[in-house]
């Protein structure tokens, strides 16, 4: 074209980055890349290996070895061993490699982009722009953390070896994610790149090399799924993170059930995208080019779901449209193009099957014409920006992750209607609201079942603040303090194996008196088990002196549903849940003496030890509703003008199993703070001690204790917690028995993905330090970070 | 020339849905700088455009005929000759979009740019606070249509936008567009003294109902002048106010434009959020002064691959 030609079309042209350096690297390694296993490159013991390609024009860009079983032992106990000598190194020794990654990580800045670029597809504009800059702030600011380990972090340490498994579509920033937090806490790590995208973690082992960081501390195996199977079952491997499929993450957490793995899973999305009227819209159109059109759509909390008032559809409809025909697919290299290849053609496949689904189910397509002058090549794995109108709420593309670049659209009428849209999915991961009115768009987010929840914006990341779902989306916080503990574990008493009671035969007389059959407690009244059976409650000597309902499914059901409605305990004040606490505590101090003998009674333990037990019960209260109103979030700073507010929030209903030991303490340590946190439980008591439960529900009937926020369901504790946990309204559950019955709780709570907290059959010290503290808050909430920016003066 | 925009009633519900977000406005104009690039013969094409946009400015008080004269012969030959000839566009008659001057200025500049076809600009109405009577500012409009301008550059009231007297504002600018009669009016809006975007949204609204050709974001005396914030703004206004209206109205950003890789971001601004429409002189115009020495200087880099100095290139 001559310049007068450019002069009167007035188009783009191309502008390529150049790739020389990153293609001298791979020349350099054209004969294939190695593991990265204990500081060393080594070859694939079983000699399998795969390619990795550019998805924009299908060119092979490198071989690399397929980690087989030896190769990922090899990993682990390359981490194993380099593990203690890591962590002992301590908080500063730990923060000058980290500051040493970040800073060779910026150094090489712009080779890492372009390899990304190449090796998954997306735009180099992101790449340089977002991905590598996100991954090198995550390394800064986590050697921070490992700096102020010893003092942020007492009385925890380094969980050990973890097993990383990332996807696809951040590989670098995947990695950051992963690894920094994991080794600032004192962990060694294996990480498996995804199969696409190997490429920018195995430049990342090369510094690592640089860096000199110590050998083991990090360690790459590629691979395709099975290379991640085996580090799931890897039996040397304390935790394990995955970011990726919530198909997948639910495998992974079948899998290691009951296995004592510490698990964060990042899984999938259908994030809403919520524009009120009163938004400003053409903002919004940009943050749904920042939401789904953003990575072709390959991002987990994309905002696929946009939810606008009816008021404003058409005029919003018209403006995405527009703003569509401006959106340039084609070379990643190109600094113009803002929609680069799908990764993969499976995954292409899958985009054009879903919305051909969607399409067949009644959702009108558009996608805009072509740009002329992008370039698009026919070899490459290209997607257009699509928008699918009169979508049903029962479309396929309304519910179903599609992670390409496809924007489904629905319509509400009031902020209430929003809000039930919004949280009408299995996904809970992100969420965007835009409205020009503060006061509702504040009272919109913390209604909305999200991980984050980004105001007036979209797609929002930074290292400080956490991020991770609700629901179906996963559980586990990347970033901030929060991403932090997810990567240390308290440090706990010497331990002893929990001892389920067997329930003993009656050998002696029934106890002469009123009859006393104590009822189940649920929706705030005594309720008759549905099975009508009732089990013998045996003193220690062996006497019967009451019954108790033998509670099942249906009661398990009942009591779900009672806690459900009790919805608006999650939502009364701090304060008021305080006052609760201290009038039950109150109440269970009039009563100490008959919770005394009937720990007697029934415990055999001495009158001392049992005063002793009820005492501390009565300061457990007191603790949680002292706490009630003191765990708060915080308030971050990231790079951008405004705030982002770290909330505690409940995780809803909570399933709470108890052990045998120190029947009441232990009922009572579990039950205050998931109440005192605004979860409404659902508790199973000791199998063996159930009479203190019941005589419990008595001092919650005077204590003002709404109903529904605690339901007791007595009988056999182990298959009703599995129940429990199989319910898809429960959002966790606790869990303190036998490690056959966290592995079955464990199990069971793969079907929605419900936070668990189990003891894996380690007894805790109820009297202890541990019986009580912060964990037990953390356990009991989950953090939603609400992006606030701000700004009206110019 | 024809009006491009006959104006409507004050419609003050037009002002009441518009909401601009400062913070989403700074985030898409961030990025937007990132998101597009022009490299060799794009990058020069558009230069060229830039140049074809630039109200070629002098607004000072030591400003003599001699300047003005000198000022227009940079309008007629922008760019050194044998520049051209290598960009292949010698006959491409490249001039500056106009040359903008003070009231006492007109006649000089009409005189020297006779038989280019390069309109002359001046700006009125009290410029630049707008304190003067108004009966002053309108005799002021008459008197440079009377000297030959065909676009008058007017300023607004502020005091009418901080206090959110829509119809006042309205009033003044419909009473400066008959003024006007059949010369192109610019409304520039000060910006920098609106204090807020949502201010800028609405003034920029009202300056179209009342017949505004072009609004424009300073008169470059404020101490912020044109941003891509502000501009981004005003031109989503433009588009709206199309939406509404049918009418195209034009968009001039003052003061502040420097450099070449500013005037790029501009044009990029403008094809992103308004399209093709808007890329030329009759939609489009740079008030700048200094912005022209920088283009020259990156077209001789274009051409000889050297890095270029300021003396090489003619004066203005």
């Amino acid at each position: 074209m001559t310049i007068k030609d450019i002069f009167n079309d007035m188009s783009y042209g191309p502008a390529p980055e150049g790739t020389d350096k990153v293609d001298q690297w791979l020349a350099g390694h054209k004969d294939g890349f190695g593991l990265y296993i204990d500081g060393k490159w080594i070859g694939s013991k079983g000699d399998k290996s795969f390619t990795s390609s550019n998805p924009a024009n299908g060119k092979k860009l490198a071989k690399l070895a397929q980690a087989g079983d030896a190769d990922v032992d090899a990993a682990v106990k390359a981490a194993r061993k380099a593990q203690p000598k890591w962590e002992s190194l301590g908080g500063h020794g730990r923060a000058k490699y980290l500051y040493a990654l970040a800073r060779l990580l910026q150094k090489h800045a712009r080779k890492f982009a372009v390899l990304e670029t190449l090796d998954n597809g997306k735009p180099i504009r992101e790449t340089r722009d977002i991905d590598i800059p996100l991954a090198v702030r995550h390394f800064y600011h986590h050697a921070g953390w490992a700096q102020l380990q010893e003092s942020e972090f007492p009385e925890h340490t380094a969980i050990g070896v973890v097993g990383q498994i990332i996807p696809w579509n951040f590989p670098l920033l995947m990695l950051a994610w992963k690894v920094a937090p994991a080794i600032a806490a004192g962990n060694t790590v294996v990480l498996k790149p995804a199969e696409y995208t190997s490429l920018t973690a195995l430049m990342f082992a090369e510094l690592c090399q640089e860096a000199g960081l110590p050998a083991g501390v990090v360690n790459i195996v590629t691979g395709d799924g099975s290379t991640g199977e085996l580090l799931v079952d890897h039996k040397d491997v304390d935790k394990l993170a995955f970011t990726g499929s919530t198909e997948v993450g639910r495998l992974i957490k079948a899998r290691t059930a009951g296995t004592g793995k510490k698990l964060t899973l990042e899984l999938g999305g259908k994030s809403p995208f919520i524009v009120f009227d009163d938004a400003d819209l053409d903002a919004a159109v940009e943050g749904l080019v920042d939401a789904i059109w953003f990575n072709q759509g390959q991002v987990c909390c994309a905002g696929s779901r946009l939810l606008v008032q009816e008021g404003v559809e058409q005029a919003l409809l018209e403006k995405i449209r527009l703003r569509m025909q401006t959106l340039r697919v084609g070379d990643p290299l190109d600094k113009n193009t803002d929609i680069g290849a799908i990764v993969d053609k499976v995954q292409k496949k899958r985009i054009e099957g879903l919305v051909q689904q969607g399409v067949e189910q009644g959702a009108t397509l558009w996608q805009p014409e072509r740009q002329p002058d992008s370039a698009f090549p026919d070899a490459g794995c290209f997607y257009p920006p699509t928008l699918l109108t009169n979508v049903d709420s029962s479309n396929i593309v309304a519910i179903e992750e599609i992670f390409g670049p496809v924007l489904s659209v629905l319509s509400f009428r009031t902020q209430k209607e929003a809000i039930t849209l919004a949280n009408n999915s299995r996904y809970g991961l992100a969420a965007s609201v835009w409205s020009e009115n503060l006061n509702r768009a504040l009272d919109v987010a913390p209604q909305l079942k999200a991980g984050v929840v980004w105001v007036n914006c979209t797609n929002q990341f930074d290292a400080a603040c956490g991020f991770g779902g609700y629901r179906e989306s996963g559980f586990g916080r990347e970033g901030g303090r929060e991403g932090m503990f997810e990567y240390l574990a308290p440090v706990r008493g010497k331990t002893a194996a929990e001892q389920d009671l067997p329930v003993p035969e009656v050998s002696g007389q029934q106890q002469a008196g009123i009859d006393q059959t104590a009822k189940l407690y649920i929706g705030g009244k005594q309720a008759r088990p549905d099975s009508g059976n009732s089990l013998p409650v045996i003193s220690a000597k062996g006497v019967q002196i009451g019954l108790v309902g033998e509670g099942s499914r249906k009661d398990i059901r009942n009591a779900v549903e009672a806690a459900f409605k009790a919805e608006g305990w999650s939502r009364t004040s701090a304060h008021n849940r305080a006052q609760i606490l201290y009038y039950i505590a109150e109440n269970l101090g009039y009563r100490a003496d008959e919770f005394t003998a009937r720990l007697v009674s029934l415990t055999g333990v001495d009158k001392k030890q049992a005063q002793r037990e009820v005492e501390l019960s009565i300061e457990r209260l007191f603790f949680y509703a002292a706490w009630a109103d003191k765990y708060d979030g915080a308030v971050h700073q990231p790079p951008l003008k405004g705030v982002a507010l770290a909330m505690n929030e409940p995780l809803g209903i909570v399933g709470i199993g108890c052990p045998d030991a120190a029947p009441l303490l232990a009922m009572v340590s579990m039950l205050a703070p998931v109440i005192a946190m605004g979860n409404r439980a659902v508790l199973v008591p000791s199998q063996r001690f159930p009479l203190l439960a019941t005589d419990l529900y008595q001092v919650l009937e005077t204590s003002d204790v709404p109903a529904g926020v605690v339901n007791i369901v007595t009988g056999a504790r182990d298959s009703l917690m599995q129940v429990l946990a199989d319910h898809y309204q429960v959002d966790g559950v606790w869990y303190c028995g036998s490690a056959e019955g966290s592995a079955r709780v464990e199990a069971a709570s793969a079907g929605n993905l419900k936070r668990n907290w189990v003891n894996h059959g380690i007894a805790r010290d109820w009297f202890g330090a541990e019986g009580a503290g912060r964990e037990f808050l953390r356990e009991a909430t989950q953090v939603k970070n609400v992006w606030v920016p701000y700004g009206d003066s110019i | 020339m024809d009006l491009l925009n006959p104006g409507t009633g004050f419609r003050p519900e037009w002002l009441e849905d518009l909401h601009v977000n400062q913070s989403a406005v700074e985030r898409r104009v961030a990025t937007l700088k990132n998101r597009r690039s022009l490299k060799k013969e794009w990058q020069a094409a558009w230069l060229l455009k830039a140049i074809s946009c630039i109200d070629l400015t002098t607004l000072s008080g030591d400003d003599t005929p001699g300047k003005v004269r000198r000022l227009c012969g940079k309008a007629r030959n922008p760019v050194r000759a044998d520049i051209l000839e290598d960009l292949g566009v010698a006959d491409m008659a490249l001039t500056t979009g106009a040359v903008c001057v003070y009231h006492s200025m007109v006649k000089t500049a009409v005189d020297a740019l006779a038989g280019t076809g390069i309109p002359v600009a001046a700006v009125s109405t009290g410029f630049p606070a707008c304190m003067s009577p108004m009966e002053l500012r309108l005799k002021e409009i008459e008197a440079s249509v009377a000297d030959g301008a065909t676009e008058i550059d007017i300023v607004i009231t502020r005091a009418y936008v901080l206090t959110g007297n829509w119809q006042a504002l309205y009033d003044e600018v419909l009473a400066y567009r008959k003024a006007c009669g059949k010369a192109h009016m610019k409304a520039i809006i000060s910006t920098g003294q609106l204090a807020t975007l949502n201010n800028v949204a609405m003034a920029s609204m009202v300056c179209m109902m009342a017949g505004s050709d072009f609004i424009k974001t300073s008169t470059g005396m404020e101490a912020v002048n044109a941003t891509l914030e502000v501009s981004l703004v005003m031109i989503r206004m433009i588009r709206r106010y199309h939406e509404l209206t049918g009418y195209k109205v034009g968009f001039k950003p003052a003061g502040g434009i420097s450099t070449a890789k500013d005037s790029l971001n501009y044009l990029v601004l403008i094809k992103e959020e308004l399209g093709h429409d808007w890329l030329n002189p009759e939609m489009f115009r740079f008030g700048a002064s200094s912005l022209l020495g920088d283009i020259e200087r990156q077209l001789e880099h274009h051409v000889t691959g050297s890095y270029s100095a300021a003396h090489r290139h003619p004066l203005g």
